[in-house]
């Protein structure tokens, strides 16, 4: 089975590089942009039968620092 | 006073800030990230800057769990004294020793120069040295040195008296210009800018000298 983990910045805390990123689009020429947040997604392989309870307590321990991230599980 | 370095694959101050130590009269042992105890005795442990575990996954967070710094997280929680510079700063807060996060500079840029700092507070063994509202020159290097705490967190550093320095202009975005902080007993220091690289006429500034000289008096007596 897998698991894939979504890590973002929580809102509310400023993502310069989204930001650098969204004027990146303005430049380009891509108008109506009106905002840009990057984060990160994590895959993992894992033995059948873990559970998400599991993955969650492998994102609070490890995979997201919850001062400033957010995170969401997708099982699969 | 016994210091020990930790040293974690990517370090790259840690020679310098056992010199540092070691200047001051600190006898210094340094100590490999797989090591699973400190020295017997130790007082003070170093956590050096550089870029542990090539900066994977987030800056500090694979350093903060590897087995010395359980060790670490049990001596400060014990009451040991402990500071983090740069690197060592970001694994102190993803050890959660201190609070907050360091996110990358909001100009994107790594930064590499010699900043003002300004004494935030006298009280602690790390500060002691200064006095309060001393305006001293010490070097930043770093990419992810923008400090972030929620509003609940900053009135609690500040009420407790436990921002130890604060930028004179902030260089990275760092909220109420924070370069450092204290934990709740004042006995952790988390820092970005490198008190070890202004201790040396030769560094070019000997500014972070009085950090080290005031941790010898304090610690050994604590």
């Amino acid at each position: 089975m897998k698991a894939r983990v979504y890590v973002m910045l929580k809102n509310g805390v400023l993502d310069p590089q989204g930001e650098a990123v969204r004027h990146a689009l303005g430049s380009l020429g891509f108008d109506g942009v009106e905002g840009v947040r990057q984060g990160k997604v994590i895959e993992l392989d894992l033995a059948d039968g873990t559970t998400e309870a599991t993955v969650t307590e492998m994102c609070e321990k490890l995979l997201a620092n919850t001062v400033i991230e957010s995170y969401r599980v997708e099982l699969s | 006073m016994k210091a020990a370095v930790i040293v974690f694959p990517g370090s790259n101050c840690d020679r310098d800030l056992a010199v540092a130590f070691e200047r001051a009269g600190a006898d210094v042992t340094m100590v490999w990230h797989k090591e699973s105890d400190l020295p017997a005795g130790v007082d003070i442990v170093g956590v050096p800057g550089g870029f542990s575990y090539g900066d994977y996954l987030r800056c500090g967070a694979i350093a903060a769990n590897s087995p010395i710094c359980q060790a670490v997280v049990k001596h400060a929680n014990a009451g040991g004294y402990a500071m983090g510079v740069c690197n060592g700063f970001q694994i102190l807060t993803e050890t959660g020793l201190l609070p907050g996060a360091l996110r990358r500079n909001a100009g994107l840029k790594y930064i590499c120069r010699t900043v003002g700092l300004e004494v935030a507070t006298q009280d602690s063994a790390f500060t002691s040295g200064y006095a309060k509202g001393d305006v001293i020159d010490i070097p930043i290097a770093h990419h992810d040195g923008n400090y972030f705490a929620d509003d609940e967190t900053l009135a609690r550093l500040k009420g407790d008296d436990r921002i130890a320095f604060t930028y004179t202009d902030n260089p990275n975005g760092s909220v109420d210009d924070i370069a450092g902080v204290l934990s709740a007993n004042k006995r952790v220091l988390g820092m970005m800018p490198h008190p070890e690289r202004a201790a040396d006429a030769g560094h070019g500034g000997i500014d972070g000298t009085a950090m080290f000289s005031a941790l010898m008096t304090q610690v050994v007596t604590a």
